[in-house]
């Protein structure tokens, strides 16, 4: 269309913005795997897609289920005499099956530790129309959120675009193993007042995107306290709680709430999804889950902007009712996903390069510091580019989540079979033998302590550009979706 | 520190209007054949029913498509993993055709200009984001949908100007109408960014003339605003004249490659046509390539799910399936409309004459007490909980003025129609007597005295009864 310069005014500031992220240069990692997918036969040396956080390890288990439960599907033989009322069904509420059997699973996700409400459960268009709709809720434009970086960098998108809520960092750092600590949210929350930002409230993601790590029970109080005091809001994106996979110690913030703890329940909200701990992206099943009743019927009344197709909550309903089987999945995924973990991080240790210690997610975080020309971002950058072009691996750098430090990498390791893995072992040694030739070695223990220093000088370059990015796949074609096509 | 938004405690999500509350109280007391023979029919609900054996029985022979299956195969990881929101391409692809079946294939789409959506409610709610900025708005013709108050305005801080129609000329677009509207924006400081066409209209169930759509075409060009034709209804049209939609109207007059063209986008949604609002299927069209990527963006808070995309691929690309729903739908829905307006006109009552859409725009301004809508809303309670049939009173739809009353017939079974039919029969004669018109004033005055302590005492009794 030749009419651009027409179209600039009659649109949305929101519509010629920025705020989508999707302009930032780390779609080139994206790019690169779009025009050179790895396939094991038909291109031995594409690109390896680890940038994508999803999880297929358990679809045999899922399809299994579906043939022997044809009347979960509405539109088979068994099944078509619910077909009408389904489909006519469109109550924000959401069919009662479906909120029952989503509550029932949240619980058993978290070890039956803790029970969920069915009513307090809202839908929305996957956990990006969750965050995007209690941010709708809970914040006018202008004011902020305190989210711990490093952050999934689509929150960039999902809470900012069209709310015009702000965010600001709560910096995390690898000498406490990136915890967060009341010191950082005390910084933070007062910077913000002083810039005269109304900050309303506190965003977690519990297991962490992307370091892969859960918080444990001191920090969760800390957190609530913290809240608590400053009369704000905790958001606990909990959409990795099933993934956890070892020692089954993961605490949701409702098991804080269930403990001897004085706290406003008002002020407590639960982001929840099937994409991760299903691997079910596709469906779009996003969940709002508040203690506020107020939030809960706004809320609702939102979810008409983003509702679960009943054909998809019929699905997933009788799906998730069936107990015995949800108790297998659940064992079996997280069984799985250790098991990758493991390949993986002994293959990365084999040629020295350390993980953060982590026990849930989809993915590791790598730690690629000494493989830095200087601890910079554009070294980092300059790092990324090689991986992505020459080792022919889409990894994601540090930077597009706001890390303060750079050199840490997310891998996800889920999101593949296991020769391509292999693969991807392979192509890692390599590199790393090669590097090891060009740069000269150094004593480990110096190197990381001179890093912390420049660290903290050099960081805050780049920080506008790293400010707009979203590298979280706009566009994620499967790996298995290209090798079809 | 107040807790939440300006958002979430405001009411501009318009449920407290009675159109809801119409719903609230059918939810309460709802009408079955067997279990609540006295109870509260349904007729608010623009809903169709009417073919869904249709639809049951492509599914019964096509049992591939909602097992996850392509030629036999599972696809079953493809579609769980499929979250691009650029859309599954056989399914924009044989939406793209339906859309152009339902308009005679006098127009054809690109399904590369298509934006799959939420149902229409996140469509519209989308386009908002992408045209207006908040304080900015957009003219729509009254009545109109109640539903446009929250998606329209709610989230998005735009504002609705409306233009008024009036049944003098059947409720037509005119041209000082529109003038008149964007005048009063002017007065309100409020910038136009667009207007908004409901094409079938809801409420009034008429397709729009070319002359109307000509002149908003002259209207958005001359302004250079946007032109928004919500066509959700596109497939409910049954009786002539035939359907005129808004790219048959830009094409036939040769504007392909001019700045309207880039102007004027379409909404969609198979939530009436296939009456499938479950599924949550809405769609923007759009010639605007800015618009069309921003949408897309913005989509990702509200993508289909994967398997009704795949579901529907397949049906909405077995043609003969298509030709002949489309056909046997419209026939239906004619029938159903007769009938309705055949038992008003049996009460005395008269419709605006409709072509399409679930439902009829009913003249009840002989019924009022006095031409208010104070009046209106009394009439409405009494049809409500005396006569037993929720229908939408016309304030609900900003209509200007008093006594019409939209009332659908494509959601229930023809028997509950009959039913309902001869509720409103005996509700008017009670009210009215044959001849003498001093007679019926004073029986007016003296019933409605009776009818309103009746009135009162029912709603006081609902407001003890626990729900039932």
């Amino acid at each position: 269309m030749g009419f651009t310069s027409s179209n600039q005014h009659l649109l949305s500031k929101i519509a010629t913005s920025l705020g989508h992220g999707e302009e930032s240069p780390y779609f080139d990692g994206w790019k690169a795997y779009d025009k050179d997918p790895f396939n094991p036969t038909q291109n031995p040396n594409g690109v390896i897609q680890m940038g994508l956080a999803e999880n297929p390890l358990c679809f045999d288990l899922i399809q299994e289920w579906i043939k022997k439960n044809p009347k979960a599907s509405i539109c088979t033989a068994e099944g078509v005499d619910e077909f009408k009322d389904i489909a006519i069904f469109q109550d924000y509420h959401g069919l009662p099956e479906f909120r029952n059997a989503v509550a029932k699973f949240m619980g058993r996700a978290r070890g039956g530790r803790v029970t969920f409400d069915p009513d307090r459960i809202v839908m929305s268009g996957g956990a990006t129309g969750a965050n995007e709709l209690i941010a709708f809720c809970l914040a006018d434009p202008g004011d902020a959120f305190l989210v711990p970086s490093p952050y999934y960098p689509a929150f960039d998108r999902d809470l900012k675009w069209r709310t015009g809520v702000q965010l600001v960092p709560v910096p995390c750092h690898s000498s406490n193993d990136f915890k967060i600590t009341k010191a950082a949210l005390e910084t933070a929350y007062e910077k913000a007042q002083e810039a005269n930002i109304k900050v309303k409230g506190l965003i977690i993601t519990n297991p962490s995107n992307p370091l892969g790590t859960i918080l444990d029970r001191e920090t969760l109080r800390t957190l609530v306290s913290f809240i608590n005091e400053k009369n704000i809001h905790l958001i606990c994106d909990e959409i990795y709680a099933a993934t956890v996979f070892t020692d089954s110690n993961f605490v949701s913030i409702a098991e804080i709430l269930s403990e001897d703890i004085a706290c406003n329940r008002d002020l407590i909200h639960i982001v929840y999804s099937l994409s991760k701990d299903m691997g079910l992206p596709g469906f779009r099943v996003g969940i709002v889950y508040s203690y506020n009743d107020e939030v809960v019927n706004s809320g609702r009344k939102m979810s008409s902007y983003g509702l679960v197709s009943t054909q998809t909550q019929h699905l997933i309903a009788s799906m998730l009712l069936d107990e015995e089987f949800t108790e297998r999945f659940i064992i079996e995924s997280a069984k799985r996903l250790a098991t990758r973990h493991g390949v993986f991080t002994r293959g990365l240790a084999k040629v020295n390069i350390d993980c953060l210690n982590s026990n849930a997610g989809l993915f590791c975080w790598m730690d690629l510091h000494r493989l830095l020309k200087e601890s910079t971002v554009e070294a980092e950058l300059a790092l990324w580019r090689l991986i992505i072009h020459e080792v022919k691996l889409n990894v994601s750098p540090g930077s597009s989540f706001h890390c303060s430090e750079p050199g840490w990498f997310r891998v996800c390791f889920a999101n593949m079979d296991e020769e391509t893995m292999e693969v991807a072992l392979q192509r890692i040694h390599t590199f790393v033998h090669q590097k090891e030739t060009v740069v000269p070695t150094k004593n480990k223990k110096l190197w990381r302590s001179n890093l912390r220093t420049l660290s903290f000088s050099s960081r805050r370059l780049g920080l506008d550009e790293v400010a707009l990015m979203s590298p979280h796949s706009p566009i994620p074609h499967s790996p298995l979706l290209h090798a079809r096509t | 520190m107040k807790l939440l938004s300006r958002k979430a405690t405001c009411n501009s999500h318009g449920q407290d209007s009675s159109y809801f509350l119409g719903w609230q109280e059918y939810e309460k007391n709802p009408f079955h054949e067997v279990r609540n023979p006295a109870g509260i029919i349904q007729m608010g609900l623009a809903e169709n029913q009417l073919s869904f054996d249709i639809l049951e029985s492509w599914l019964a022979n096509n049992p591939d498509a909602a097992g996850f299956k392509r030629d036999g195969e599972s696809i079953f990881r493809e579609l769980a993993l499929f979250q691009d929101y650029n859309g599954l391409p056989s399914f924009k692809n044989a939406l793209v055709e339906f859309m152009a079946e339902i308009r005679g294939n006098k127009v054809r789409f690109d399904p590369n200009n298509l934006v799959l959506t939420a149902g229409a409610t996140s469509a519209n709610e989308t386009l908002m984001f992408c045209l207006a900025d908040p304080g900015e708005a957009f003219l729509l013709p009254t009545p109109y949908y109640p539903g446009f108050d929250r998606d329209l305005k709610w989230r998005t801080g735009v504002e609705i100007v409306p233009i008024h129609c009036s049944s003098s000329n059947g409720f037509q677009i005119t041209g000082s109408a529109l003038e008149e509207a964007y005048q009063q924006a002017q007065k309100r400081n409020l910038k136009v960014k667009g207007v908004l066409i409901t094409n079938p209209s809801n409420p009034l169930g008429t397709t729009m003339s070319r002359d109307e759509l000509n002149l908003l075409i002259s209207f958005v060009a001359a302004k250079d605003i946007h032109l928004i034709s919500d066509e959700i209804y596109s497939g409910t049209v049954f009786d002539s004249p035939s359907y005129i939609s808004i790219t048959e109207a830009l094409m036939d007059r040769n504007l392909e490659l001019t700045n309207v063209w880039d102007h004027v986008h379409i909404v969609y949604s198979l939530s009436k046509d296939l009456g499938l609002p479950g599924f949550r299927v809405g769609a923007i069209y759009s010639n605007n390539a800015t618009v069309v990527a921003a949408a897309t963006k913005m989509s990702s808070f509200g993508l289909v799910s994967s398997q009704t995309q795949y579901l529907l691929s397949v049906m909405l690309s077995d043609k003969k399936f298509t030709s002949n729903y489309i056909t046997e739908n419209q026939k239906r829905l004619k029938k159903r409309c007769d009938m309705l307006v055949s038992g008003l006109k049996n009460a005395g009552i008269g419709c605006l004459k409709s072509n399409a859409g679930l439902f009829c725009w009913v003249d009840m301004r002989h019924l009022l007490i006095s031409k208010t809508f104070e009046a209106e809303m009394e009439l409405w309670k009494k049809v409500l909980y005396e006569v037993g049939l929720n229908i939408s009173p016309g304030s609900s739809c900003h209509c200007t003025e008093p006594g019409w009353f939209r009332v659908c017939f494509a959601n229930m079974s023809e028997d509950t129609l009959n039913l309902s039919m001869q509720r409103i029969k005996s509700f008017v004669q009670s009210i009215t007597t044959d001849g003498d018109s001093r007679n019926r004033r004073q029986t007016v005055r003296n019933s409605r005295r009776r009818s309103l302590t009746k009135w009162v005492f029912r709603l006081s009794s609902y407001d003890h009864e626990p729900e039932r």
